[in-house]
């Protein structure tokens, strides 16, 4: 047979094709499976059906076991667009009793990937939400009819006082910048949005679940993905117990309605905030619900702003019941013993500068200072150490010393309780003095902080955590509103001891004047028969009318409360501070109140201040 | 003859036995792979498509023995009947009442089907190799041409009345046996411009250049016409002639200033002017050809009209001829339409099982892709997505390399042959293989167009698994007779 050498070159022409197709196939191979992962996702998509197992909210108890928070069943609306054919608007519109118009906005907010950046038509979206039972009775029934919707069994919070709201806060609809921030969150999620359901929302909330079903090109489940070895149970969220009493709570909200101010005890030897009562409040149970959204613009519209949780968020001057504090840097420096005497003759006068006092005997010593609350006196105090020149070497030395004092009793900083938004006040320290005096400045300059007014100002829960340092003789543990978490333990802060800089000695001294002022000082109004009250009244001058402020803690030798009361423009403290601090100390210690006292209670729930706020 | 029988066995080529029995192992675990569903993974149970490989593998086995064990010589002596069985039968199959899925391939016999496409591509080859073969056959008579051509038309022809397309289009395989037997590569080469300038003026038709008067895909083409013509004529014109350069120069630098022109000053329609250029390169060409007596400058006339023509015709070809669905499977091929749910929903779930598989897959029976049913026809045509998902890149490359191993074997065997008959039937089995391969991967891939063709050994499916082994067997067969 002929060889025709010419042509049998042309067996490298054809083997050479076959190799370079074989070549472009292995790098689109290549590229295909190496190179890119999109079409992994894209696999997990088509195939995975991710049903998500929603665990039970942790509910939450006062201190005293009663249930507070709890949930209610609900009911989602998801609907999974790949799955939906022939849909009939008005029917469904129809059924669940929305408009066109909403049922159109809704989809097309669920499909907007700058609002919903998880959207795929492949796996659940939310549609609506929190519907009632009766309400979604109807859709169960027609559910035949609509392909590709479903609903899931959700709950609601559901409160059984109409008290404590901003304690503990609610929850709502996870946003667009939450999601972003924990990965744990999808559309649709519920999340603490105020409260203890915001500060405890890791322990509330638990641990979703996942199922991981697989689906196969008909949107038919085909079982479980590897017999559900890769399934996650849900885990149910913690159990809370507050240090809340929400009976002291509610006669705190009754005493200050139509009052702007608050309350707030604290149990001294735990730290454990009692009662927190913010004045104007509103019933929790209004933001739990489809509601939320209209209820929530409502209140932030309200000037009466009730949604501010006054307690740890208002910064006021705290008055006379500074003096204590001052009291207490005053004996620990030296600058004052229990027998020294200040002059006051209707207050402090010197080198021109006059701050008023009212009558009483003088000159006098510390515990009769405290009990009648004498201005004179405490400026002289303050005078004198920020004087004290041969000790410090400069007022900026002195000023700085007595600011770290303050920032050791817990002002000037937050205290750390377990609630967002607390605000801090503020201390002075000697540079705010050097800047605004242009470093000109000397004891007298300032001598408006002795008495608690000027630049400082305390929040309630400040003042509140005085009264229980000043109980504890010398420490205090950060007031927290959580007493227990189930099945864990509370964060270290809450259990530790915090001293101040002054001696537990000293401290005795500032007792017996508290004491003394019960008896026979300003708050007399506060002397029970049967329990050792200390206190401290504050009347806080301010561009309206004065604040009326109490802070004591009861009983003396074994103190169980430490209370702080404040009134905005209640003026003198004996007005409104001391006997609604009565009416709580009474009512948490013996339970109830005594029916003259009830009468009392009555009767300050009744008073309005005027605000010069009508619409509410 | 009684020697040749026992040295059948010693002068069998056991690589490519080798390689044949991997494929076809593997094939059977892709089929197990592909059609498996949950809960049911008894692959030896008759019933299940696993199982009825598995039987079809057995017959195959023993049908390959058997085609071993026969006389070669009977190919050679009965290559015109079988052929003729085999028209008839492809004849008759077109009225047979059993259609499915739109097609009248099949015959059913009892409990089996069979496809007679499958085994005509053997006949043909044989029929090929039988004719040409023939001492007094030659390449370049043009009778000798045409007759070998009609062996391939008439049962492509009677296939494509069977509304099997892509099975026809297998045919089209045997052009590379002719390339390899003489047939000149102008024919190839026409064939591959031909696609280019489909694919080119169909995916650049409507995308403007910047004078917003000229289409890309016009102007690529006209000048891709230009430049070639000024390539054939260096290739194929008189030695030392300075025509090629000529065209070269003035055609391309007349395109580049016209273009420029075009953007930046007038806007016109660039294509106009290109058009004038091909007239002026035809009538060159004519006095280029009356001076120097050259035929072959006819031939680069002939081609240069012929692509304008052919050009101009794509339209009209892919608008009128064309079934809109495959109208719309090369608009998606070639990126014109998104649609991955409706033409493009194969390929597209297709790329994504095989995209899945990574580097070394999801292992054996744990693909998602291809065990929910996402990619259409997994355990057929698409098989090889089973293959990328469950064996990932590994697996896969070693797939398309064991094919190549068989391809190349297939051309060492067929050049070896010291007959013409068993070099022509050995190319024709080699393009056979390799066009499964082309066309069937580069579908899954989404490289070629959706063709409905199975890959070889892997597919689901009797008729096919017997119509390669006989194809592969008896070629073996005609091997081992040689004398080495």
């Amino acid at each position: 047979m002929e060889h025709d050498y010419k042509l049998e070159k042309r067996k490298y022409v054809i083997a050479g094709t076959v190799i370079a197709i074989v070549v472009v196939y292995l790098i689109r191979l290549l590229s295909l499976q190496i190179m890119s992962e999109d079409y992994k996702k894209n696999a997990d998509s088509n195939a995975f059906l991710k049903k998500i197992q929603y665990p039970s909210r942790g509910v939450i108890y006062d201190r005293h076991g009663e249930l507070l928070v709890y949930n209610q069943p609900a009911y989602d609306i998801t609907v999974i667009m790949k799955e939906v054919t022939r849909l009939d608007t008005m029917d469904l519109c129809n059924t669940l009793g929305i408009s066109p118009e909403s049922l159109r906005e809704r989809f097309r907010s669920m499909k907007d990937r700058r609002l919903n950046p998880g959207y795929s038509p492949y796996t659940h979206q939310v549609l609506l939400t929190q519907l009632s039972a009766e309400e979604c009775g109807m859709f169960q029934e027609k559910l035949f009819k609509f392909p590709g919707f479903y609903i899931q069994r959700r709950t609601i919070r559901q409160y059984n006082h109409n008290a404590g709201a901003h304690i503990l806060g609610d929850i709502a609809e996870v946003s667009k910048s939450e999601m972003e921030k924990d990965e744990y969150y999808i559309p649709g999620d519920f999340i603490g949005k105020l409260g203890v359901e915001r500060a405890y929302e890791k322990q509330l909330r638990g641990e979703k679940g996942m199922e991981i079903l697989l689906r196969d090109a008909r949107g038919r489940i085909q079982g479980n993905y590897m017999d559900g070895k890769f399934d996650k149970a849900s885990v149910p969220g913690k159990n809370l117990k507050l240090g809340l009493d929400i009976e002291l709570q509610e006669l705190g909200e009754r005493l200050l309605e139509g009052k702007i101010g608050s309350i707030v005890a604290i149990e001294p030897s735990t730290g454990e905030v009692l009662c927190m009562v913010s004045s104007p409040s509103y019933d929790p149970r209004i933001m739990a619900g489809r509601n939320r959204g209209k209820n929530h613009l409502k209140m932030a519209q309200n000037p009466w702003k009730p949604l501010l949780n006054r307690a740890i968020m208002g910064t006021y001057p705290p008055g006379s019941t500074f003096k204590t504090a001052q009291a207490l840097t005053f004996l620990q420096e030296g600058i004052i013993n229990t027998s020294t005497s200040y002059p006051c003759y209707k207050g402090f006068n010197f080198r021109g500068l006059h701050v008023g006092c009212h009558a009483h005997p003088s000159p006098l010593q510390l515990v009769p200072a405290i009990a009648t609350s004498c201005n004179g006196y405490f400026c002289w105090g303050l005078y004198h150490m920020i004087g004290a020149k041969k000790k410090y070497g400069s007022v900026q030395k002195a000023m700085n010393t007595w600011r770290d004092y303050m920032v050791s009793m817990g002002f000037g900083y937050t205290l750390g309780i377990d609630l967002p938004g607390e605000k801090r006040g503020f201390i002075p320290n000697a540079s705010v003095y050097d800047k605004a005096y242009r470093g000109s400045w000397n004891g007298l300059t300032v001598i408006s902080i002795a008495i608690g007014q000027g630049e400082v100002t305390l929040t309630p829960l400040q003042i509140a955590n005085l009264g229980a340092t000043i109980a504890n003789r010398g420490y205090f543990i950060t007031p927290h509103v959580v007493k227990e978490i189930e099945g864990d333990t509370l964060e270290s802060i809450y259990r530790k001891k915090r001293y101040t800089m002054t001696e537990k000695i000293h401290y005795e001294e500032v007792v017996e004047g508290m004491r003394a002022a019960v008896t026979g000082g300003t708050c007399r109004g506060a002397n029970l028969p049967d329990i050792e009250v200390c206190g401290k009244t504050g009347t806080a001058e301010n561009r309206g009318k004065d604040h009326s402020a109490f802070m004591g803690f009861a009983p003396m030798n074994d103190p169980k409360i430490a209370i702080a009361v404040y009134v905005e423009n209640g003026g003198f403290g004996a007005v409104y501070g001391v006997p609604i601090g009565r009416l709580m100390i009474e009512k948490y210690l013996k339970r109830e109140l005594s029916p003259e006292d009830e009468v009392l209670a009555a009767d300050i729930q009744k008073r309005r201040i005027d605000y010069g706020i009508h619409e509410r | 003859m009684a020697y040749m029988k026992d040295s059948v066995w010693k002068n069998v080529d056991w690589w490519t036995v080798t390689l044949y029995l991997a494929l076809v192992i593997l094939g059977w675990f892709s089929v197990c792979g592909a059609s498996y569903n949950y809960g049911e993974p008894d692959f030896f149970d008759f019933t299940t498509r696993a199982g009825k490989q598995l039987m079809w593998i057995g017959c195959s086995m023993i049908l390959g023995f058997v085609l071993l064990m026969l006389e070669d010589r009977l190919y050679d002596t009965y290559a015109y009947l079988i052929y003729g069985f085999m028209i008839l039968l492809l004849f008759g199959t077109i009225f047979n009442p059993h259609e499915i899925k739109g097609s009248r391939s099949w015959i059913v016999l009892g409990p089996v089907s069979l496809q007679p496409a499958e085994f005509a591509k053997f006949a043909t080859a044989l029929a090929l190799g039988k004719y040409i073969g023939e001492y007094t056959f030659s390449m370049q008579r043009t009778r000798d041409m045409l007759t070998s051509l009609a062996i391939i038309l008439v049962p492509m022809t009677l296939i494509i009345l069977q509304k099997e397309t892509g099975s026809a289009l297998v045919y089209l395989s045997f052009f590379l046996m002719l390339y390899r037997e003489g047939m000149t590569g102008a024919v190839l080469f026409s064939g591959v411009c031909a696609v280019v300038f489909f694919i080119v003026g169909l995916r650049f038709g409507a995308v403007m250049m910047p004078d917003e008067m000229t289409t890309w895909g016009e102007f690529s083409v006209l000048t891709l016409v230009i430049l070639l013509a000024s390539l054939l004529v260096k290739l194929y014109g008189t030695p030392h002639s300075r025509a090629s350069l000529y065209i070269f120069w003035t055609g391309g630098g007349t395109i580049l200033l016209g273009s420029l022109f075009s953007c930046y000053v007038i806007p016109f329609n660039v294509c106009h002017l290109q058009l004038w250029l091909c007239g002026a390169l035809v009538v060159y060409l004519i006095l280029v050809y009356l001076r120097e007596r050259l035929r072959n400058y006819l031939y680069v006339i002939v081609f240069t009209l012929c692509s304008v023509a052919f050009f101009f015709s794509t339209d009209y070809v892919f608008n009128k001829v064309l079934e809109p669905h495959q109208k719309v499977r090369i608009e998606v091929l070639l990126g014109m339409k998104d649609d991955p749910a409706g033409a493009g929903y194969n390929v597209n779930q297709s790329k994504i099982a095989i995209g899945s598989g990574g580097l070394f897959g999801k292992g054996f029976l744990n693909g998602t892709q291809t065990k929910l049913k996402y990619v259409p026809e997994q355990d057929t045509d698409f098989i090889f997505c089973t293959v990328g998902e469950e064996q990932g890149f590994v697996g896969s490359a070693a797939v398309i390399l064991l094919f190549m191993a068989l391809i190349l074997r297939l051309i060492i065997l067929a050049e070896r042959q010291d007959t013409r008959f068993g070099r022509v039937y050995g190319y024709c089995v080699m393009g056979i293989f390799f066009f499964h391969l082309f066309i069937n991967i580069g579908m899954v891939l989404g490289l070629t167009p959706v063709i409905g063709i199975p890959l070889p050994f892997f597919s689901y499916g009797g008729s096919s698994l017997w119509g390669f082994t006989i194809l592969l067997f008896v070629f073996l067969r005609i091997d081992a007779a040689q004398e080495k």
